[in-house]
C-alpha cells in the first residue's frame, strides 16, 4: 500500500487531458460521498449539497493506509469544506488535501464538474 | 563586573546560583561556586533513593553541563579553608585564592554526632553524604542487624536505608517518642506501632552509653544497663551548622551553632550573606530544605536590587511518607503558642490519628498532626497559612463530611490567589492558575517546566493536580458546553430545542440554530438527539451518522466490518448458535466471543452485509447495536434456574431488561448485567446499570464503568420488584440520556453531576424534579417505536443499495488483505503512517 499513495498525483485544471464519467449524481447521497473505480485508482467523490459544491480526492487516508475517505463525514472549519476519515477522525482540506488536525501528509485533490446528471473527474496525461 | 563566591555545592547553593542565573540582572555577575564534596550538588531530601537503585546522576540537582552553559564556575573537591574579610578573598585547601565582592556562606551542616565512647569504631557511620552512603551499602554488605541512633526525621530516614539494604532494623530514640518535634504522645504511638509492624525495633528513652567491641562494634550499652548486640551503627541524631569557616574569620555565631544572620540573610560583615542550614536566625537553625530555598531567593532580590521582604522565620510544617507511613505535621502541631481547643480522631483499626488545633474562638486553625492518613495536609497547611476561616464544624476537616453533606471549604477553589501551593519554589495559586489559563499549560509536566511547581520536594503534587484539573473544568466547561463551532448550544440544550420545535433533521436544525455547514463532532451528536427524542430510522439520515451506524456494523481495521447480533442475556440456543457457525463460514468470518456474552463476526465486506444479516434475520436474529451509542448487553449470570446458590431468575430478568431498552440511543454505549445472588457473578458492579439479586427483590447499582477509568455503580435503590427497578432505571437512563454531554458514559456524567448520587436519587426514586411520570412516559415512546434497523434494510432495495464500495462498478475492494492466524484470518497490519 505505500507505493500504493504516489499513484496519487495532482492534477491541474490547465492540464486536463480526460474527463472521466464516473456516475449519476443521484448515485452519490446528499452531504456525503460514494467510492469511484478509475483504472486501478479509488477516488472518493463528496456531493457537498449544503454548500451546492462536489469535491474529488483520493480514497486512500495517509494515516493508515486506508482505503475509506469516501465513507468519511462532511464538515466545515470556518469557511474550509473538510472530510474526516472514520477510522481515527483525521480531517483533510477538501479544497488544498491538507491534514487539518494533525500531521499526516496531504491528499491529493482532484477537478470534479457536474454535466447533464452526471459526475465527471479530472485527470492528466500522467494517468 | 561584580564577583559572586557560593562557598558550598549543597542544595540552597545550587538554588542560589538558579536563581541568580534566572534572575533580571542576574547574569552581570561572575559567579564561583565551591563543593569540598567530588559531585555538584544532589538532592539530600531523597538520599534514601540511593538505597533503592537510583544512582547519583539520578539524584544530582543539575548535571555539570547546567554549570558551564550558565557560565558558572563550578570548583569541586575544594575545601575553602580561610577568609580574609580585610583583602575580601577565600583560600582553598590547595593553596588557591580568590576574590570576592559577595560572599555566600552556604556551608550547610554536618551530622551531630554525641560524645558516645567508641564512635571511632569500624562499623560506626552518620547519614550525610554520597560518601556515607557509600560506606553503609559496603559495610552492610557483611551485616546482619544495624542500629540507629535519632528517631527523628533524618533517623526514620537512615532507618529505611537500613531496611532497604536487607538489614534487620532498630531506632534508638533518647526521647520517649518519635519524632518529638513534630508528633505528639499518640501520634507517635501510632508511628512506633506501625513501624513494629514492619519489623523495625524502636526503642524510645534510650540514652547510649557507650559503643561496644573491639575495634570493631558489636553493640550498643544503654545508661539503664540494658545492652542491644547490632553490627553496624548509623548515627543520624541531628545536624550541627558548618560554621567552623564563619567562626575562623571572626564572624558572629550561635551558641548552639550557626552563623547569625540578620533579617536580610547578612552577617555583621555586609559582604557576606549566609543562607541554608549553616544560618541561625533568631537562634533558629532551619533544617529543611523549603526555608533555605526562601533564603537564597533572598539574598539573589537583594544582589539584582529587587524587593525584598525581609525574613521573618519559615514555617517548619512537614509532609512525608516515612518507610510507608504517611506522617505530617503541620503550623503549631501541639496547640503550645497560644491557647487553643484540639480535635482529635484516632482509628487504630485502620491505622491513623488526626489531631487539629484550633483557636479559642473556633474561628482559626492553629496546626495539626496526621499519622496513617496525609490526605488532608495541604489543604491543612493552606488553611494555616492563609488564616482562613474555619468552616462552622471544623471536625470535618479531619473527618471528612458526613451525612450526606458536600464538605466545607476544603478544595482548592476555596483558596485565596496568594495562597502559596509550592513551599520549594515559593509558587502561588494564582501563578500555577496563570500558567494553565494563559500559559497553556495543560498537563503536569507543563506546569513544572513553566512555573518549578513541584520540582522541590514534590509534596505538593496531589495540590497541583486539583487544581490543573479544577482549572481546565471552569475552561473546559464553557468550551465544552458548546457543542462545537457550529452549534452555539449544549447537548441538552439543543436536545430540548429539537424536543419542544419538533426538529426531526440535522440539516433543519443546522438551519434554524447553527451556523457553517457541520463537522464530525456535531453532526453524530445530533443524530443522537434525534434518535433518543424521536427513535425514527438512523438511516433516513445516514450521512450525519458516524461511519458503524451509517452501515449498522462496526468499522475493523482494514476497511470491513463486524457483524454482531443480539443474544439478550447471552442466552442462545443450539440452532441458533449453529446458524452464527454457518454464516461465518459462508462469509469467511472470523469469530471471537466479546466480552457481553455475545459473538462477534469480523472480516464482513462491506457489500456483504446485508446478504449476512439477512439470513441472521431469517434466522430470528435482530442487530445487537453494537455500533451505536445505545444499550449494547445485558450480561447475566445463570442465576436460580440452574445455580444452587441463585435466589432469582437472572437470565430471565436480564432478558426482560434488554429487550426493552433495546436500540436505545444515548450519549454514549450503556452496559447492563444481572446477577442473581449477591455473588455478583455478571460483574454487575462494572455496568451503567447493575441489578443484583437479593432475598427481597433486586438491588439496583447505576454509573458502573469498566474501560480505561474503571468505577464501581453506587446503590441507587435496594430490594425492590421487578416492576419498580425497570421504571427507576427507565428515569434513570432518559434522565442520563437528557443531560449527559456528548460521548460521557453514566460514571463521567455523575461524576460531574452537582449533588452527585444523592441528588440522582433524588431524581429518580423520590422525583424532586416532578419529571418521574415523564421520564417514564418517554421510555415507553421509546420501547414502543423500537425496530429491528437490519430489518428494515434487508427488506428495502433502496437501503440495500447503498452498501457496496465502488459507486460505478460491481467489484469489491481489490486492496483488502488478510492473514491466516489460527486457522481464522484477520486483516493485515496498518500500513505505514505517511506524514508531512
Amino acid at each position: 500500500m505505500i507505493g500504493e499513495i504516489e499513484k496519487y498525483k495532482k492534477v491541474e485544471v490547465n492540464n486536463i487531458t480526460t474527463w472521466f464519467k464516473a456516475a449519476s449524481i443521484s448515485s452519490f447521497p446528499e452531504n456525503g460521498g460514494a467510492c469511484v473505480k478509475f483504472k486501478d485508482l479509488q477516488i472518493a467523490v463528496f456531493n457537498f449539497s449544503r454548500r451546492g459544491e462536489w469535491f474529488a480526492c483520493q480514497n486512500l487516508c495517509p494515516h493508515k493506509m486506508q482505503m475509506i475517505l469516501s465513507r468519511g463525514m462532511l464538515g466545515s472549519v470556518a469557511e474550509e469544506p473538510k472530510v474526516a476519515c472514520p477510522f481515527h477522525k483525521k480531517t483533510f482540506s477538501l479544497k488544498t488535501g491538507k491534514n487539518l488536525n494533525g500531521d499526516a501528509c496531504e491528499i491529493t485533490i482532484y477537478p470534479v464538474k457536474v454535466e447533464e446528471g452526471f459526475v465527471y473527474i479530472g485527470f492528466d496525461e500522467g494517468y | 563586573m561584580k564577583k559572586v563566591i557560593v562557598i558550598g555545592n549543597g542544595m540552597v547553593g545550587y538554588k542560589f546560583c538558579e536563581k541568580l542565573r534566572a534572575a533580571e540582572g542576574g547574569k552581570d555577575f561572575k559567579l564561583t561556586v565551591f563543593g569540598e564534596e567530588p559531585w555538584p550538588a544532589y538532592d539530600r531530601v531523597h538520599l534514601s533513593a540511593y538505597f533503592s537503585g537510583s544512582n547519583a546522576e539520578d539524584l544530582l540537582m543539575a548535571p555539570r553541563q547546567w554549570y558551564s552553559d550558565n557560565a558558572i564556575e563550578l570548583r569541586t573537591n575544594e575545601l575553602i579553608v580561610n577568609i580574609d574579610r580585610i583583602q575580601k578573598k577565600v583560600f582553598s585547601h590547595l593553596g588557591k585564592e580568590e576574590e570576592y565582592d559577595f560572599l555566600i556562606l552556604a556551608t550547610g551542616s554536618a551530622a551531630f554526632v554525641p560524645p558516645i565512647k567508641g564512635v571511632e569504631k569500624k562499623g560506626v557511620f552518620v547519614y550525610r553524604t554520597l560518601e556515607d552512603l557509600d560506606g553503609i551499602i559496603s559495610y552492610g554488605k557483611q551485616a546482619k542487624s544495624a542500629a540507629v541512633i535519632g528517631g527523628g526525621l533524618l533517623g526514620l530516614e537512615a532507618a529505611k536505608a537500613v531496611v532497604d539494604l536487607g538489614l534487620k532494623a532498630h531506632v534508638v530514640e533518647f526521647a520517649s517518642r518519635l519524632m518529638p518535634r513534630q508528633l505528639d504522645e499518640n501520634g507517635s504511638g501510632l508511628l512506633k506501632s506501625k513501624l513494629e509492624d514492619l519489623g523495625i525495633s524502636i526503642h524510645l528513652s534510650k540514652n547510649t552509653a557507650e559503643i561496644s567491641g573491639n575495634g570493631k562494634l558489636t553493640g550498643l550499652s544503654f545508661t539503664d544497663g540494658t545492652h542491644l548486640p547490632v553490627e553496624m551503627l548509623v548515627i543520624s541524631a541531628g545536624i550541627k551548622p558548618r560554621d567552623e569557616l564563619a567562626k575562623g574569620c571572626g564572624l558572629q555565631t550561635a551558641p548552639r551553632g550557626g552563623i547569625i544572620v540578620n533579617e536580610f540573610l547578612q552577617t555583621e560583615d555586609p559582604s557576606i550573606f549566609a543562607i541554608g542550614e549553616a544560618a541561625s536566625y533568631q537562634q533558629m537553625v532551619y533544617g529543611l530544605v523549603a526555608p533555605g530555598y526562601e533564603m537564597a531567593t533572598q539574598v539573589v532580590n537583594q544582589l539584582v536590587s529587587n524587593q525584598v521582604k525581609p525574613f521573618m522565620g519559615f514555617d517548619m510544617s512537614t509532609k512525608l511518607k516515612l518507610i510507608g507511613v504517611e506522617v505530617g505535621s503541620f503550623g503549631d502541631p501541639f496547640g503550645e503558642g497560644e491557647p487553643s481547643k484540639t480535635i482529635v480522631f484516632e482509628d487504630k483499626v485502620k491505622g491513623i490519628y488526626k489531631r487539629i488545633n484550633i483557636s479559642q474562638d473556633a474561628k482559626r486553625l492553629l496546626g495539626g498532626i496526621l499519622v496513617g492518613d496525609t490526605s488532608n495536609y495541604n489543604m491543612l497547611w493552606q488553611m494555616v497559612q492563609n488564616n482562613m476561616p474555619l468552616p462552622p464544624e471544623p471536625e470535618d476537616l479531619i473527618l471528612g463530611a458526613r451525612g450526606g453533606k458536600e464538605s466545607q471549604g476544603a478544595g482548592v477553589e476555596s483558596l485565596p490567589d496568594a495562597a502559596q501551593i509550592c513551599s520549594c519554589e515559593n509558587v502561588t495559586k494564582s501563578d500555577i492558575c496563570v500558567a494553565i489559563s494563559e500559559g497553556g499549560m495543560m498537563d503536569i509536566p507543563g506546569i513544572k517546566s513553566c512555573t518549578k511547581a513541584g520540582t522541590g520536594c514534590g509534596g505538593c503534587m496531589p495540590m497541583i493536580t486539583d487544581l490543573l484539573n479544577h482549572q481546565l473544568k471552569s475552561m473546559g466547561r464553557k468550551v465544552k458546553n458548546v457543542l462545537c463551532e457550529h452549534f452555539d448550544y449544549s447537548r441538552q440544550e439543543l436536545l430540548d430545542l429539537v424536543k419542544i420545535k419538533g426538529i426531526k433533521s440535522y440539516d433543519a436544525l443546522l438551519e434554524d440554530f447553527g451556523k457553517g455547514d457541520g463537522c464530525e463532532t456535531c453532526k453524530p451528536a445530533v443524530a443522537s438527539i434525534l434518535a433518543s427524542t424521536w427513535n425514527e430510522l438512523i438511516l433516513k439520515q445516514d450521512t450525519i451518522q458516524d461511519t458503524n451506524d451509517r452501515f449498522l456494523a462496526n468499522i475493523q481495521k482494514g476497511g470491513t466490518y463486524s457483524v454482531v447480533p443480539r443474544i439478550p442475556g447471552g442466552e442462545i440456543t443450539p440452532d441458533k448458535l449453529i446458524v452464527i457457525g454457518q454464516v461465518a463460514k459462508k462469509y469467511g468470518l472470523y469469530t471471537k466471543i466479546t466480552g457481553g456474552q455475545r459473538i462477534d463476526l469480523f472480516g464482513a465486506r462491506v457489500d456483504h452485509l446485508p446478504d449476512i444479516w439477512e439470513e441472521l434475520i431469517d434466522a430470528g436474529f435482530e442487530s445487537g447495536h453494537a455500533y451505536g451509542k445505545s444499550l449494547r448487553t445485558v450480561k447475566s449470570c445463570v442465576g436460580s434456574t440452574w445455580c444452587r446458590y441463585g435466589v432469582q431468575d437472572a437470565v430471565s430478568y436480564a432478558i426482560r431488561v434488554e429487550e426493552r431498552y433495546r436500540g436505545l440511543r444515548s450519549p454514549h454505549k450503556i452496559k447492563g448485567a444481572v446477577s442473581g445472588c449477591i455473588r455478583e457473578c455478571a460483574e454487575a458492579q462494572s455496568k451503567d446499570f447493575g441489578i443484583i439479586a437479593t432475598e427481597k427483590g433486586w438491588n439496583l447499582y447505576v454509573c458502573g464503568n469498566g474501560g480505561s477509568k474503571p468505577q464501581h455503580a453506587q446503590l441507587l435503590i435496594n430490594d425492590v420488584d421487578d416492576e419498580t427497578c425497570i421504571r427507576y432505571i427507565d428515569r434513570f437512563l432518559m434522565f442520563y440520556i437528557k443531560t449527559a454531554e456528548p460521548l460521557n458514559r453514566t460514571a463521567t456524567w455523575l461524576n460531574k453531576l452537582e449533588g452527585g448520587m444523592d441528588y440522582l436519587r433524588d431524581v429518580v426514586v423520590n422525583d424532586c424534579l416532578g419529571i418521574g411520570k415523564e421520564l417514564e412516559r418517554e421510555m415507553d415512546f421509546m420501547v414502543e417505536t423500537y425496530a429491528c434497523e437490519w430489518k428494515e434494510v434487508v427488506n428495502n432495495p433502496e437501503l440495500r443499495a447503498k452498501f457496496k464500495h465502488f459507486v460505478n462498478v460491481d467489484e469489491e475492494d481489490p486492496t483488502l488483505a488478510f492473514q491466516p492466524m489460527r486457522g481464522q484470518k484477520i486483516p493485515a497490519e496498518w500500513g505505514v503512517p505517511q506524514s508531512k
